[in-house]
């Protein structure tokens, strides 16, 4: 049978998924202290509610959203502020954190299920922002703003992004396994919102018994879902990529899926908006891959918000040997760290204990045009990064800088170990400079 | 690099086993002045760049260019040339503006062109009792230009002017049909330059290359194949046959084509970074070759075809820019 792909570009690192994708999800005990930084999702900082020695409840919200491009965030345990500090994220942004000491007994609230057949695409809407829904994919843009659809577009396509592409992660494929019926149930209310014509799952072919369960589970629903499953490639669950593999649309350059008439939303989001507008529950905690050569006893775990990593390392049994790198997220675009008391957030999608197999030596560019052939986008990394090298920002910036996805498919490819996607990173903020 | 090496390695060998010790002392060499030079301008540098592989490969690339039988300053001036004039002064590794073993074996066959061109008998034929010692597209060369055959095809003007061939391509011809002289031109039973007479160790180190991915498909198919198209249609033409009626097989396995399609053209510093462009770039090459060896004076021409490819490389890349991700947008 021959799957859909996208064409252009893509890598096909070997996909480490078989350390933890047999583990069930595991819920992870409340650790001794959480750090819950008030940004979790892309855009501004949540401005906290909250003072040192508050009592807290768990899911009480703890910082507003602040402007338009913003999301609420909510304590995951019953506890008391005992402190408010600066503290740097693995993706280097640094903002403040309430430190939270969780009660010796915990409540267990959001257990009732609630009609919400009543409720219009607007309440859910607003219910989706009140509860601090972010996408879980780990862009954590927040859900209600993408999902309110400006007068004028109309969405034919929702896309479920199934596919989890990035190597080790296994915590979407576990939620598609032991949550198919909450997945999907989470999928028809953004269906209710925003009233597509066709609603797909892509799901890559290294995932086929999620295919199969959720395929059962929505044919004894009867719910209008395709699953589609996808040929193995990496950038897949990129959604510039997903569209093309799923729709066969081009999100042009500087544009939105809504600009091709679609929508995409993780299977992690449809599952915190389920939970969100079923059992009123907020989002404060999410199933984390802990994996990695590295690690004893890889694992998926439900993890609350601020759970510093130390802690969830632990739970998987510690380092078998000594990791050479420390990943937040994925080890093509995750984020490596180095301070172990990181705490994870709303986007922490896993936690990799990897070693770099060699040490690469960077010697000169050989123009030998693999990053070329890589590039899902179509830009060409060699000319790039000769352009940044030698502070031509201005340069790179015309030669279409600001389109890459920073997903690593140049740098995987490189023979010369050239650090591709650190310049551009850098290009980017010099060229955005005046 | 290392890897590119033992790609071209069996080729060597069999030169050394049919042209005896003077082509290994050629070699070596080669690859000595290449490394050394490397080093020494390494040390002016600052840097050390000798392990990165790539001095030998240029190393091994100009002795496999060269004669048996050349007086060993040659392929020193050439390798020296090479690694110092075409490499290190335009920025080494990367950075050069040709293929440095083209660009070298080019500079040493124009100032030295007799010594150059004047080739020993492998082994294989020796036994033979063979009269001539030039390469058979050289022979067919001096034959054509001589005015002395018309409608006759390169194989027949072989045979009638003593050109032998070893028993066991004769024993192929036999079973086969296919001509002896192109039997021993693809196992390496001609004379020629020490690494590009046997076609097929080259073509295995070629397969080697591309299973590991090193080099892509584009520039050798390309070359080649556009190459036996033209050879197809204009091949006949000197030879007085018309037009469809050129030699293809004989044409592709004669002289340094193979070796220059496969790990000359293919170097990547100077051939083009998308493959439309690798594409272009290889009909480019496979264009020259054909015109310099069909229509020019010299018998060899693959080198001097990718050389002016490699010059040309820049252009392409400039007009072959890959298609953007994304539909435009309606206005």
């Amino acid at each position: 049978m021959r799957l859909a792909t996208f064409k252009k570009g893509g890598v096909h690192p070997s996909d480490m998924k078989s350390l933890s994708n047999t583990q069930p999800i595991v819920r992870f005990p409340i650790p001794s202290e959480l750090v819950v930084s008030m940004s979790q999702h892309l855009g501004a900082p949540a401005t906290a509610l909250k003072a040192v020695g508050d009592h807290v409840s768990k899911g009480e919200k703890i910082g507003q959203a602040s402007g338009f491009i913003s999301a609420d965030v909510h304590s995951p345990v019953d506890g008391t502020v005992t402190a408010i500090k600066k503290v740097t994220m693995a993706n280097s942004v640094c903002c403040d954190a309430l430190v939270i000491t969780p009660d010796e007994t915990q409540t267990d609230p959001f257990t009732e299920r609630r009609d919400y057949s009543a409720m219009t695409s607007a309440d859910l809407l607003a219910e989706i922002k009140d509860k601090g829904i972010v996408g879980l994919g780990g862009a954590t843009f927040p859900a209600h703003v993408k999902m309110t659809i400006s007068p004028g577009k109309a969405v034919e396509n929702l896309v479920i992004n199934g596919v989890e592409c990035e190597p080790y992660l296994t915590a979407d494929h576990r939620l598609m396994l032991e949550k198919p019926y909450e997945v999907l149930e989470g999928i028809m209310i953004c269906r209710k919102i925003l009233n597509p014509t066709n609603t797909i799952i892509g799901i890559e072919a290294n995932k086929m018994d999620a295919v199969e369960v959720l395929s059962k589970a929505i044919s004894e629903k009867g719910y209008p879902i395709t699953v589609m499953p996808l040929k193995m490639k990496y950038p897949q669950g990129d959604e510039k990529q997903l569209l093309k593999s799923t729709i066969n649309r081009e999100i042009p350059s500087g544009k939105l899926p809504l600009d091709v008439g679609a929508v995409v939303v993780n299977v992690g989001t449809s599952y915190a908006i389920f939970n969100a507008i079923a059992y009123a529950k907020p989002l404060f905690e999410r199933v984390v891959t802990v994996s990695g050569e590295c690690i004893n006893k890889p694992c998926n775990l439900i993890a609350p918000i601020g759970t510093k990593i130390s802690d969830l390392i632990a739970y998987a049994g510690g380092f078998k040997t000594e990791p050479d790198k420390l990943i937040s997220g994925g080890p093509m675009m995750g984020f490596a760290f180095f301070d172990e008391d990181t705490p994870i957030a709303k986007g922490t999608s896993g936690i990799l204990a990897i070693n770099d197999k060699k040490s690469y030596v960077k010697t000169a560019c050989l123009s030998c045009g693999r990053c070329v052939a890589a590039c899902p986008i179509g830009l060409q990394p060699t000319k790039l990064y000769a352009l940044i090298t030698n502070g031509r920002y201005e340069d790179a910036m015309k030669n279409n800088l600001m389109d890459c996805k920073e997903c690593g498919c140049c740098s995987y490819s490189c023979p010369a170990h050239l650090d591709l996607v650190h310049a551009f990173k850098t290009g980017k903020k010099m060229g955005r400079k005046k | 690099m290392y890897s590119v090496s033992a790609a071209l390695a069996p080729s060597c060998i069999w030169g050394i086993y049919v042209f005896g010790f003077r082509a290994l002392a050629v070699l070596l060499v080669s690859i000595v002045c290449a490394v050394l030079t490397e080093y020494l301008l390494g040390k002016i540098n600052k840097e050390f760049t000798i392990c990165d592989g790539s001095a030998l490969v240029t190393g091994i690339l100009v002795g496999m260019n060269m004669s048996p039988t050349i007086p060993l300053f040659i392929p020193a001036i050439a390798s020296i040339f090479a690694i110092a004039v075409v490499k290190w002064t335009f920025g080494g590794l990367g950075a050069n503006w040709a293929n440095p073993a083209i660009a070298g074996r080019v500079f040493v066959f124009f100032s030295f062109s007799s010594v150059m061109s004047s080739f020993k008998l492998p082994r294989t034929l020796a036994a033979v009792d063979m009269v001539s010692s030039a390469t058979p597209l050289s022979l067919v060369k001096t034959v054509l230009s001589a005015g002395e055959s018309s409608g006759m095809t390169s194989i027949q003007i072989l045979a009638n002017n003593g050109y032998l061939a070893t028993p066991f391509a004769m024993k192929v011809q036999q079973a086969t049909g296919i001509s002896a002289y192109n039997v021993d031109a693809f196992l390496g039973n001609i004379p020629g330059c020490i690494g590009e007479v046997s076609k097929l160790l080259l073509i295995a180190g070629g397969i080697y290359l591309l299973c590991r991915k090193i080099i892509t498909w584009h520039i050798p198919v390309s070359y080649l194949g556009v190459y036996a198209v033209l050879t197809w249609i204009f091949g006949g033409l000197p030879f007085g046959l018309g037009f469809f009626h050129g030699e293809v097989l004989s044409n592709l396995l004669r002289g340094g084509l193979i070796l220059g399609a496969l790990f000359m053209a293919t170097d990547m510093v100077t051939s083009p970074i998308t493959h439309k462009g690798m594409l272009i770039f290889g009909a480019g090459c496979a264009f020259f070759t054909f015109l310099f060896r069909t229509f020019g004076s010299l018998p060899e021409a693959t080198s001097v075809a990718i050389l002016i490819m490699n010059i040309v490389t820049p252009t392409i890349d400039r007009f072959c820019i890959p298609k953007r991700f994304g539909e435009e947008v309606k206005q």
